[in-house]
């Protein structure tokens, strides 16, 4: 059959009915629209949340854990072997936190093809002393130009420049809320004094803020030698390796492979956020939920209004019938109607959620807790102008079906003869 | 389907027709006839007796009824209903006894769209057919005008030209001239006879106006839903 013809036709009933026609695609537009907007800022936000804690996050964490352990002695003996054994006032094992061999874990890390980069982190517990008080500190030990690449700790430097921690080894960046109470600036001086009684001057040149308030108030960086130093240990005393994969999707293999091999702790970057995953998936469902709602709404703006259109148009239908058109010529007019509507109402729905999106994303948000944004977060993605349109669509073609199968079935002749 | 325009081109057997509402009610009793081509046939009667009800069954419009109906050899009774609007869309040209325009679309458009349906000519074509039709019947000067914006004669000439625009074997009109002043009435007349003479199409007409009966071939009379004089 000729489309051209059915379209034509179409299209001369829909710039009759000016304004019904305007008013069915508005509600598509407005469907779609906010489909578009929910969808990229709802997205957005999770990136961002995702991003927070990601950029941060190693995809694998390798670590000694102390703890007891999993076979005591009692269990190496034979004969009560198929006793029941009580034992009680179990303690940790006697074990150290350093990673044995850490440094050619790190190298075969390295050479790993799945792996972007691995990086060495000593951990030491610290007091920062400000006049007579002492307070409670982590100064962690890093390799500051792999923490940059892989960790994007620059990101999270409210003052300063990490950098200069190359150039200077006794340098230290400071947690922001540590920085406040030992109310130092950059280029001062602060004292530390280590578990094991060690004194250390570090001049601070730069400050960190994660958002967090526990980890801003504690935590602070150093070069990985400075932290060795404070142990009293030598260049291979190493606590933690963070791991950043090529895909993060091996995080959860790869994590359980290398806890078998070097009989460390390991915990991937799933299993440490679980509960973000959750709050991603609700976040998600709402967005499909409401937008679906939306346009099943303009859905039934659409049949209301073709069912009304066919109603007023009986008298076309009998003679385009009586003159050779058949049923299905009569359907396919009044669905590519709604098609019509679908269509014009979906794209000006997309440039409607587009620019509305364009201008969420320029709205200052700026708050404290984080520092890397300054607008509200907004996700332009493709696919969802995709989805979208196709929506629109279906939810048209669906919502112009039912009326226009009544068309189909029309008899003219009952018309005809009726007036 | 065959040559339309063989000798029997019409053949109705025992057509019987009943309205189930308001109450039983027995419009067509038996009908039957044939026609030949090229007859300008007219059927009259009284109003109410059946004639616009028996055109709409011969134009295959209505299938609701006993009996059987035969067009160019072709048993057509029975068919499914988009055969039955193809056959309408290629070999019968239909005039209302209301004239039924579609009001949205220009005039020119109306009398275009069953031949733009039978997709077997170009649009420009058409065009030009169309307009050619048109002024035969002396309305070619109101071709772009929207269909709603013309006088209820001026409707009726476009639903002929419409009725012509496909060229079919078979024209059927219910009171084509009912509307019209009468020299217009004469036109039509003349422009239907040079159809049925020259182009050999087969006319059906219903019509009370006994002047233009009386100029056709034969005169089919009906009375009560009967054929009472042939
Ligand atoms: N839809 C209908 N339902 C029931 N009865 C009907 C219906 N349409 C017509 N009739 C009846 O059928 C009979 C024939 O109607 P029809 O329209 O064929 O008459 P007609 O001969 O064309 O009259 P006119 O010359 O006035 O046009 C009439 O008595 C009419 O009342
Ligand atoms: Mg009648």
């Amino acid at each position: 059959m000729n489309w051209s013809l059915i379209f034509s036709i179409s299209r001369t009933h829909l710039l009759s009915r000016r304004k019904q026609s305007i008013i069915a695609a508005l509600g598509v537009t407005f469907g779609i629209g906010t489909f578009i907007i929910l969808v990229s800022f709802m997205t957005g936000l999770n990136k961002m949340l995702d991003g927070l804690i990601l950029d941060r996050t190693p995809h694998i964490h390798l670590y000694n854990e102390i703890k007891p352990s999993e076979k005591q002695p009692l269990d190496y003996l034979e004969e009560y072997a198929s006793d029941t054994r009580i034992i009680h006032s179990i303690k940790p094992k006697q074990n150290q936190v350093r990673i044995h061999n850490a440094l050619p874990i790190i190298d075969y890390l390295k050479d790993d093809n799945r792996v972007l980069g691995a990086t060495p982190q000593v951990q030491a517990q610290v007091f920062f002393v400000s006049g007579a008080i002492e307070l409670n500190g982590i100064i962690n030990g890093i390799d500051i130009q792999e923490e940059v690449r892989l960790f994007n700790l620059d990101n999270y430097i409210v003052d300063g420049d990490p950098k200069d921690l190359v150039r200077n080894d006794n340098g230290i960046i400071l947690g922001a809320g540590l920085g406040d109470k030992l109310s130092v600036q950059i280029g001062d001086r602060v004292q530390v004094t280590t578990a094991s009684g060690g004194t250390f001057q570090l001049k601070v040149i730069a400050f960190y803020q994660s958002g967090i308030a526990d980890i801003d108030n504690v935590q602070s960086y150093a070069n990985l030698k400075v932290a060795q130093r404070m142990m009293r240990a030598g260049n291979n005393y190493i606590t933690d390796i963070q791991v950043k994969l090529k895909d993060i999707n091996n995080a959860a293999d790869m994590s359980g492979e290398l806890s078998r091999q070097f009989n460390l702790t390991a915990i991937d970057v799933n299993t440490a956020n679980a509960q973000f995953e959750a709050g991603n998936t609700i976040r998600n469902i709402i967005t499909y939920a409401v937008s679906v709602t939306l346009l099943i709404v303009a859905g039934f703006g659409i049949y209301n209004i073709l069912n009304m259109m066919i109603y007023e148009k009986m008298n076309d239908i009998a003679i385009l019938k009586a003159t050779g058109f058949s049923g299905v010529d009569v359907r396919r007019i009044f669905i590519s109607q709604a098609l019509l509507i679908g269509f014009t109402g979906g794209i000006l729905g997309l440039i409607f959620g587009f620019g509305v999106s364009v201008l969420i994303d320029h709205t200052p948000f700026e708050v404290e807790a984080l520092p890397t944004v300054k607008t509200f977060p907004v996700n332009f993605r493709l696919l969802y102008y995709v989805i979208g349109i196709v929506f629109a669509l279906i939810a048209t073609f669906f919502a112009g079906y039912f009326p226009a199968r009544r068309a189909q079935k029309i008899d003219p002749v009952d018309i005809i003869r009726g007036t | 389907m065959k040559d339309i325009r063989q000798e029997k081109v019409l053949i109705a057997e025992k057509i019987n027709k009943y309205f189930r509402i308001p109450v039983d009610f027995h419009v067509l009793k038996d009908v039957s006839f044939s026609v030949r081509k090229g007859e300008f046939v007219t059927i009259m009667g009284k109003s109410g007796c059946g004639k616009s009800t028996l055109l709409y069954v011969l134009s295959t419009m209505d299938t609701d009824y006993e009996g059987r109906l035969t067009l160019a050899g072709d048993l057509v009774t029975g068919k499914p209903h988009d055969q039955l609007a193809r056959i309408r869309n290629e070999h019968i040209g239909f005039i209302f006894q209301f004239h039924y325009l579609l009001p949205e679309f220009s005039v020119l458009k109306n009398v275009m769209l069953p031949a733009l349906k039978l997709g077997r000519k170009s649009e420009a074509e058409i065009r030009e057919d169309a307009m050619e039709k048109l002024r035969l019947l002396d309305i070619g000067e109101q071709a772009d005008k929207l269909a709603s914006r013309i006088s209820g004669g001026q409707k009726q000439r476009v639903a002929i030209a419409r009725a012509l625009i496909n060229e079919p074997a078979i024209i059927m009109a219910d009171e084509p001239t009912g509307n019209l002043d009468s020299r217009n009435s004469a036109n039509v007349f003349d422009i239907l006879d040079k159809l049925s003479h020259e182009k050999h199409m087969y006319l059906l007409v219903v019509t009370h106006d006994e002047e233009f009966a009386r100029k056709t071939d034969r005169i089919i009379t009906m009375a009560d839903g009967k054929i009472t004089r042939d």
